[in-house]
């Protein structure tokens, strides 16, 4: 498992997108996979620095790859508010275009672009948000 | 990121290097802010050198969109959009929002 720390700073989103590139070809994931990955992280960071942090620089993002059977678990732990991810609905995209607002297109596109994904701020110690992607395919079978 | 701007008779064409998220989303805004502060509401992205955009960055695009629509003045049509990005916007469901082309010289031959 890697696991590194990053200040909650919008321009370490390209490292943190370099780590979990980095382990999500390591799990076998193909180019449009490795992307679905970088993307979503980027996004949950993204809310975590806007959103629980309320701005830049005001604490850390702990990134942890791990590397599963044809899977791999990315976990973001950070110290800032808890925020219920199931209170945010996705955004309504089937409207004018004058009427439209974004708020919640982050997390929708993790929803859509990882397996699973978890949320725990139950603890003391900050909040935990777990994602999950599988390989579509099994690119070490014959 | 880097930005490059060339005027034409009928649209300006912005290209843009680079990836597009919550730290390089501000600098894109500038960039077509300003050309729709100058009065062009007609105007071509060329994606072809951007491989990675988040939700900002297409905010970025979907405001731009809304002051280049407004009164009919015009509208930004993005091109040669790579096929990650692509599905980006197909998986956020705003792909619709957008005229895509394959071809930056036909994107601006359509203004």
């Amino acid at each position: 498992m890697t696991v590194k720390t990053f200040a909650s700073r919008f321009e370490n989103l390209a490292r943190i997108r370099e780590l979990v590139g980095e382990a999500a070809r390591r799990a076998g994931f193909n180019d449009a996979e490795v992307y679905d990955v970088m993307l979503a992280v980027d996004e949950a960071c993204s809310n975590i620095i806007e959103h629980a942090y309320g701005g830049e620089g005001h604490g850390d993002i702990e990134c942890a790859c791990e590397i599963l059977d044809h899977s791999l678990r990315v976990t973001l732990h950070d110290w800032g508010e808890s925020f219920d991810l199931e209170r945010v609905p996705d955004p309504e995209c089937d409207v004018p275009l004058e009427q439209l607002r974004l708020r919640g297109a982050g997390l929708a596109l993790m929803r859509r672009l990882m397996d699973d994904i978890r949320f725990d701020s139950s603890s003391d110690n900050g909040n935990t948000l777990t994602m999950l992607k599988h390989a579509d395919h099994a690119p070490h079978d014959p | 990121m880097e930005f490059e701007t060339t005027h034409f008779k009928r649209c300006d064409l912005v290209k843009a290097k680079g990836r597009i998220d919550s730290y390089t989303a501000p600098k894109l805004r500038e960039v077509l802010d300003k050309v729709v502060e100058g009065g062009v509401f007609r105007i071509v992205l060329d994606m072809s050198e951007v491989d990675f955009l988040s939700s900002s960055g297409v905010w970025v695009l979907l405001e731009t969109q809304k002051k280049c629509k407004r009164w009919n003045r015009g509208q930004l049509v993005i091109a040669r959009v790579h096929e990650n990005i692509q599905r980006t916007l197909d998986l956020a469901g705003l792909r619709h929002f957008f005229r895509i082309y394959d071809d930056v010289t036909e994107a601006v031959g359509a203004f």
